[in-house]
């Protein structure tokens, strides 16, 4: 494992602890976990079900409050901010791409695409836009809404909404869950692009080791700890890695 | 089956209530009208049964059902000689023969110089007896003092008290008689032995003063009380005095004299519970809307649910039962919380009339099983009858839908609803032409129904109409606030169906508000343009309180200084042909002094048995100048010519005839109104301050100058109809609460899309807004289509009624502009819950929400 000190570091967490119900019923989704994104890679966190994938995600996202522990987006320690300011540091500086799509039904693409800005009151920074679109390959889909459109579409939509404000971290929560290889293939590629050509941070959360294949890194979690990393994965080094983890989770 | 469907209305508790307050307030107009009513009937049942005597003599042609609201009120001269009393004692079977006096027209004056009463119940004036009621218990009885003699009186305790009198001062009193002024001492409180009295006021002279003041001085009675002996039936009564009676008198039975009273009262209640039902009803429709509104959503939120009831065996009668059921429960839990209510809304009626005089505070609520009974039907049916075309359409979700992701819920054809609102709309076009060519109760009933089926039309057609004014909102909403009203507009389009629905609740009491505003209006503005053209006397002394007063008034302003001419007039009421109307007596000479009354053929009628007719009224009858018309009374036919067609005008009725007519008549003179003309030169507004002293003693007039006159008129009208805004209210009510639940339930909705609004950075704020602009987008919409069909439907009266009176249009537009504002207004209340319980939501969970 090499380690380039030069890396800048997108997002922190230390010691994070998220801790569901009380008492006997109590689960620890998260029991101290310390993992640094650096800026401009693509990490994949992954695990088996019940590792706290997800929690760790919707906590560094800002989407879910913590136990314990500190989250850093940036230099901005999220656990200082109220809920406005939260609200503005997600429309700002988080893009989000969901496994259900998560488009609003009633606009078309383009204003699907555009809605974190509008929201915001921003234009978009009109060479940036149109490279995303192209990158997309949503040019002649812009007017559709999204029942028009087939589901690689809609998520290929929402990777672009994400990009779009040029966000410093894009959280995707199995953005090819719901989709077939080929659909699933040409986001994973598209997500890809992104990290290499724009220098976009992106942390994926997948149970896929084909997904995780497209990353620069993944981050393997456990029993809500961060039990192993790897470095320039392959899809049969990631398989290997999950049925190391869950014989292990067996034997326990 | 029907555990699944119980489950699901406990699951859903909170939303299921939100409809059941639509039938609960309805219900509760409905019971709460009906309680009222029977509370009211009740209590004069007990009257009526506690003062009528075994039989009872009276002057023949009294016809006592026939008046209406708008009929003058005619005062008999006519009496029954005294002498006749102990002639009917003396016949067989009769235990005793009471003669009584029954005034009318008198007034106690409080201490304070205001009327008692008024415009309320009436004071009844009476000459003091002992005499039994059929039940052979007195009918009238002291309850503290004694019994008034010859210049004394006695008054009900409660009057006495509300007018600052006290046993031993002097009551001060106005007739309309030749004595306008009247004072006595008061030596007792007097109360009738049945019990209540509904808030009239009781009067009570010894039979001299009262024939004094009540009969010109005569000995005779206005009617006798016959006692039968025991063992004698009333009809055996009333035959045995028959051959003693004079020409003009005829015998009654106790019970025929009580049934006919009662049957007034009846058709008063009727009219006055018609009036409240028809609100209860207005109510009604509205929350049927909310209902229908809030079970297809309900229907649309479970419909993966229902697939599966289907997958899994259920056929599609049960699945629509399982909702009808559903609805039943609703229905009979809104219906009893509603006979609850309505309880509360009878004790508020109750209140509300007392203050108007009618004092029904002393007899308990009156609830009659039909009560509940009619409230159950009626509020367990209008729920079922709502989720019925949910239920169906609940019943049609294909069984895969189950497996699918995205359900649509099946949605009948928007071109159906087309050709059916147009139908719908030509029918009510068609019921409200003929209802305005016909006339009276089924008249009404019909434009009632037309305005019902066109309101209905629109409702259907809402899908389509809310389109041109949407996108117009939406085109302000971007400008004004971005994306977040695009997104409030595109919400309020998503589903045309349940945004028309909503706003239709709104649309309903709207088009009432606003066809009652045009109306209102459009009468304001004839009074004021006919009396400015009309009205060209300078001061105007017209009764206070709709009762005739002393024509000694008259005289009275004669002298006062700086008057010119003098013209009274007394308004009675007679029939023309077996038509009742009312006709204007008065010195046609004078009134031409002072009004521009434009005979169109022949000239007034100056001498004693002419008359001249209006031209509707000639029209009507076919009369023309030189004709006999014959002139009905209580006392018999009076024959007169007609001299004269002239202009229907304001000033006067259909038809003008001397005096003289009224005492052929035997109709009491006493005058309605008095108009005055300053000399040349008079300080008009120091004439009429001295004319005001002239009447200060006589609270029964007021002195009007054409303002004081047409801004009375206005008050009346205005009066009115804000009563009937405070009524459809309670549609508005129901109306607002249809936005709060349509809106609580899009949010449980879209609760994910919410969840990811806020993910990619909607701020609470920006959320609340975009709700909240979606309510206003509802509420909006349901205020301009209701304003414009108010608009139809105003215009249209006004033209129908055009040659009754109401010749001018007026539209208020600062009034409708005012409701569109208040509407957004109330789309802002309308959205504050739901806006926060999707402020509040867990972006988390909102996101994993499947």
């Amino acid at each position: 494992m090499t380690e380039a000190p030069t890396r800048t570091v997108a997002a922190r967490t230390t010691g994070l602890t998220k801790v569901y119900g009380k008492d006997d019923a109590e689960v620890r989704a998260l029991d101290g976990v310390s993992v640094e994104i650096y800026a401009g890679e693509y990490t994949a966190v992954m695990g088996p079900s019940g590792s706290g994938k997800s929690t760790l995600m919707h906590c560094m996202a800002a989407l879910d409050n913590p136990t314990n522990g500190i989250v850093e987006i940036g230099d901005v320690e999220l656990s200082t901010l109220k809920d406005k300011a939260l609200t503005e540091l997600r429309r700002d500086r988080i893009g989000f791409v969901f496994q259900a799509f998560n488009l609003v039904p009633t606009l078309t693409a383009e204003e699907n695409i555009l809605l974190p800005l509008s929201i915001a009151g921003q234009k978009p920074e009109p060479g940036w836009y149109d490279t995303v679109i192209d990158t997309v390959g949503l040019r002649d889909r812009l007017r559709h809404r999204p029942h028009e459109m087939s589901g690689g579409q809609q998520q290929r939509v929402a990777c672009a909404r994400a990009l779009v404000s040029r966000p410093s971290i894009v959280f995707a929560d199995e953005p090819t869950g719901n989709l077939d290889s080929t659909s699933g293939a040409e986001v994973l590629g598209f997500l890809r692009r992104s990290a290499t050509e724009f220098g976009q941070t992106i942390v994926m959360v997948t149970h896929d080791p084909i997904a995780a294949s497209y990353t620069d890194r993944v981050i393997f979690l456990a029993d809500g700890l961060v039990v192993d990393e790897m470095r320039s994965p392959t899809a049969e080094s990631v398989l290997e890695h999950m049925t190391a983890l869950q014989t292990r989770a067996m034997e326990s | 089956m029907l555990r699944v469907t119980l489950r699901n209305l406990l699951a859903r508790k909170l939303r299921l209530l939100l409809s059941a307050f639509a039938i609960v307030l309805g219900v509760a107009f409905l019971s709460g009208s009906l309680i009222f009513t029977d509370t009211m009937g009740k209590s004069f049942d007990n009257i009526v049964s506690g003062t009528v005597s075994d039989a009872s003599v009276r002057l023949t042609g009294l016809d006592l059902g026939g008046g209406g609201f708008t009929d003058a009120i005619n005062i008999d001269s006519r009496s029954i000689p005294a002498s006749l009393v102990p002639k009917l004692a003396d016949a067989p079977g009769v235990a005793r023969a009471d003669g009584s006096v029954d005034g009318q027209g008198l007034f106690v004056v409080k201490k304070n110089g205001k009327l008692l009463g008024g415009t309320g119940a009436p004071t009844l004036s009476f000459n003091f007896s002992d005499a039994p009621n059929a039940n052979g218990d007195k009918t009238v009885r002291i309850s503290k003092g004694r019994a008034p003699r010859a210049g004394e009186v006695a008054l009900d305790q409660k009057s006495a008290k509300s007018s600052g009198y006290a046993i031993g001062d002097t009551v001060n009193m106005v007739t309309a008689g030749d004595q306008p002024k009247v004072q006595a001492k008061l030596v007792g409180y007097a109360e009738f032995t049945g019990g209540g009295l509904a808030g009239a006021s009781l009067v009570f002279f010894d039979t001299r003063t009262a024939q004094d003041l009540f009969l010109g001085g005569k000995d005779a009675y206005t009617s006798i009380g016959l006692t039968a002996e025991d063992g004698v039936s009333q009809q055996q009564v009333v035959d045995a005095v028959k051959p003693l009676l004079p020409q003009n008198a005829e015998a009654i039975t106790g019970k025929k004299a009580a049934d006919e009273i009662k049957s007034i009262v009846n058709t008063v209640l009727g009219f006055l519970n018609t009036f409240l039902l028809i609100f209860a009803a207005i109510a009604l429709v509205v929350g049927t809307f909310l209902i229908i509104n809030t079970f297809s959503i309900l229907v649309a939120q479970r419909s993966r649910e229902l697939a599966l009831l289907r997958a899994l065996g259920a056929s599609r009668p049960q699945v629509t039962r399982s909702v009808l059921v559903e609805a039943a429960t609703v229905g009979l839990i809104g219906s009893t919380l509603g006979l609850g209510l309505g309880f509360g809304l009878a004790a508020a009626l109750r209140a509300l009339f007392a203050n108007f005089g009618l004092d029904l505070t002393g007899s308990p609520l009156v609830f009659e099983a039909e009560t509940a009974v009619i409230s159950y039907v009626v509020g367990v049916l209008v729920t079922m009858f709502a989720a019925y075309l949910p239920a169906r359409r609940a019943a049609r979700i294909a069984p895969v839908a189950a497996m699918r992701d995205d359900i649509a819920l099946p949605e009948g054809s928007i071109r159906r609803r087309l050709v059916v609102g147009v139908v719908l709309a030509i029918l009510g076009a068609g019921l409200m032409t003929t209802g305005l060519i016909g006339e009276g109760g089924s008249g009404a009933s019909q434009v009632g129904l037309g305005i019902f089926s066109i309101l209905m039309a629109i409702a259907l057609m809402s899908p389509v109409l809310a389109i041109p004014v949407l996108v117009a909102m939406g085109r302000v909403y971007r400008r004004l606030f971005g994306t977040v009203g695009q997104l409030a507009t595109q919400n309020s389009r998503r589903n045309p169906r349940r945004t028309a629905a909503t706003a239709s609740a709104l649309m309903i009491g709207l088009a009432l508000v606003t066809t009652m505003s045009v109306l209102g209006a459009s009468i304001n503005k004839s009074i004021d343009v006919g009396v400015k053209k009309e009205f060209t006397s300078d001061y105007l002394v017209s009764n206070a309180i709709g009762q005739p007063f002393s024509p000694k008034i008259a005289e009275d302003i004669k002298a006062v200084e700086g008057v010119k001419t003098v013209a009274p007039t007394q308004t009675a009421s007679a029939k023309i042909d077996g038509d009742r109307t009312n006709i204007t007596a008065g010195d046609s000479r004078a009134l031409g002094e002072i009004f521009d009354i434009d005979y169109l053929k022949g000239g007034p009628a100056l001498q004693d048995g002419q008359i001249a007719l209006n031209e509707d009224e000639a029209e009507s009858l076919g009369a023309k100048v030189g004709d006999t018309v014959k002139l009905g009374f209580a006392s018999g036919k009076v024959p007169l010519k007609v001299v004269g067609i002239y202009k229907s005008t304001y000033v006067v009725t259909n038809a003008i005839t001397p005096f003289s007519t009224i005492t052929a008549g035997q109709v009491q003179r006493a005058d309605s109104a008095i108009a005055v003309n300053a000399e040349a030169g008079a300080d008009q507004a120091a004439l009429g301050k001295r004319l005001e002293a002239a009447t200060k003693a006589f609270p029964t007039v007021t002195v009007q100058n054409q303002d004081d006159f047409a801004d009375a008129q206005r008050s009346q009208v205005d009066q009115l109809l804000y009563l009937i805004y405070a009524l459809l209210g309670l549609a508005i009510i129901i109306a607002v609460l249809g936005i709060v639940n349509t809106l609580a339930l899009s949010v449980i909705e879209r609760t994910r899309e919410v969840g990811l609004l806020r993910a990619v950075g909607l701020s609470r704020g920006q959320l609340r807004r975009m709700v909240r602009l979606e309510a206003i987008a509802i509420a909006v919409l349901g205020a301009l289509l209701g304003i414009a069909a108010g608009l139809l439907f105003g215009i249209v009266l006004q033209k129908a009624v055009a040659d009754q009176g109401i010749t001018d249009l007026a539209i208020p537009w600062l009034r409708l502009v005012i409701f569109v504002l208040v509407a957004g207004l109330v789309g802002v209340l309308a959205a504050v819950l739901p806006a926060r319980r999707a402020a509040k939501l867990n972006v988390l969970r909102a996101i994993t929400t499947e």
